[in-house]
């Protein structure tokens, strides 16, 4: 066997463990017989151990944080997605609070068009609800959109929602209001002109038919 | 552990950079090594280290799962380091002995847990001139020489990571191992 080009060619395959069983035992045979690669073999393999028992290398202190904290910067969408998944009672309460003020909003900016509560007698001319003289309303009165003038009577109480109180009429004579016309409704009279104010009035509401349903019952 | 690690790039590839720290720190010795061996000095070893991580992350989406990850990793780790070498080439001898006594310094760091000093001495003193013999074999042999004894990794992966024929990297490993024999046998 050449040493120089055969031999050491083995002993490479060896030492990939590529070796098949009829090459190793010409090897051996050969390695056996020639003191030269046989010191060739002893070297190589004196080699492989001195490169591995180099020892591992640990990678400096901080190094991970370093590493994160030279990141290019995540998307601020994905961080706000993976702060709700963190805080899901949180995450309620804003889905909850979202729902409903968006209904309640949204009430508020609907149909500009004059409502009143169903109540006869009344008459609707330009965004104004009208209380005719000599009549009186029975029951609690509710204007949305649009302002009241009261020439007659109401018993009950009195809502307007976006909307003003027009104490009688300001070209009919001044005199024919007194003190019984303004005073013409008895209960309690409630404005609501204000976003927030709308708010707070449906909370209230809200609260108080939860109430009135419990005491109901 | 590499299905908790695919895990863990699934949500990276989401967008969760957090998950991409336990990436990291599992993988921060064995890339810090492969540089710092075929480099050879520890400050940038740790600066083609970091880059190599930060280069995965930003090119996590082109990985493919099926793949192995540490293959990927090492071979981004492999190329930039390989660049750098063919960069600062033309000072390589200058820089030989400054990179021997760093080696030293991050020896004589390691050394602690041996017993006796003598032992201690004559250990760092040989790894470090092995050290320095690896530093000696030219790019191509040393990363293979890295790579099939320093992380034991099989011929195959090797010749992934540095997307050459598995002959070529046996080749190269035997040349490798020619050339440090004759380096290394009157030790």
């Amino acid at each position: 066997m050449d040493c120089n080009k055969q031999a050491v060619a083995l002993m490479h395959k060896y030492m990939d463990g590529d070796l098949t069983q009829e090459e190793e035992r010409r090897l051996r045979h050969h390695l056996q017989a020639c003191s030269t690669c046989q010191n060739h073999f002893h070297e190589l393999k004196k080699t492989t151990t001195l490169i591995k028992n180099t020892g591992p290398v640990s990678a400096p202190k901080n190094f991970t944080s370093n590493v994160m904290a030279n990141l290019p910067k995540e998307k601020k969408k994905k961080r706000y997605t993976r702060f709700l998944q963190k805080h899901p009672i949180l995450t309620a309460a804003a889905v909850f609070f979202i729902l409903m003020f968006s209904s309640v909003f949204t009430t508020w900016n609907q149909d500009q068009q004059v409502t009143v509560s169903k109540q006869e007698n009344l008459e609707i001319r330009d965004n104004t609800v009208i209380v005719p003289e000599g009549v009186t309303v029975n029951g609690d009165l509710v204007v949305r959109n649009g302002d009241l003038r009261i020439e007659g009577q109401i018993n009950g109480d009195v809502t307007i929602i976006n909307g003003d109180i027009i104490e009688g009429q300001a070209d009919h004579q001044l005199e024919g209001i007194d003190s019984s016309t303004l005073q013409a409704y008895s209960g309690e009279l409630t404005e609501v002109n204000k976003i927030h104010e709308w708010v707070w009035y449906q909370t209230k509401n809200a609260i108080t038919s939860i109430f009135s349903f419990g005491s109901d019952e | 552990m590499e299905t908790m690690i695919k895990q863990k790039i699934k949500e990276v590839k989401k967008g969760d950079q957090s998950a991409f720290e336990d990436i990291v720190s599992f993988y921060q010795n064995k890339v810090y090594h492969i540089c710092f061996r075929m480099i050879g000095n520890a400050y940038e070893a740790e600066d083609l280290a970091q880059e190599a991580f930060i280069r995965a992350y930003t090119n996590i989406h082109t990985f493919d799962n099926r793949r192995k990850f540490s293959t990927w990793l090492y071979r981004i780790a492999t190329n930039l380091t390989i660049d750098r070498i063919r960069k600062k080439k033309p000072d390589y001898h200058l820089d030989a002995q400054v990179r021997g006594t760093e080696g030293l310094d991050m020896y004589s760091q390691l050394a602690a847990d041996q017993a006796l000093p003598e032992e201690e001495v004559e250990s760092l003193e040989l790894q470090t001139y092995i050290h320095k013999e690896i530093l000696a074999l030219p790019p191509k042999y040393r990363s293979v020489i890295v790579l099939r004894y320093l992380d034991e990794l099989p011929l195959q992966d090797i010749a992934e990571i540095l997307d050459i024929p598995v002959g070529t990297v046996k080749t190269r490993v035997h040349r490798g191992r020619e050339a440090l024999r004759k380096k290394l046998r009157h030790v």
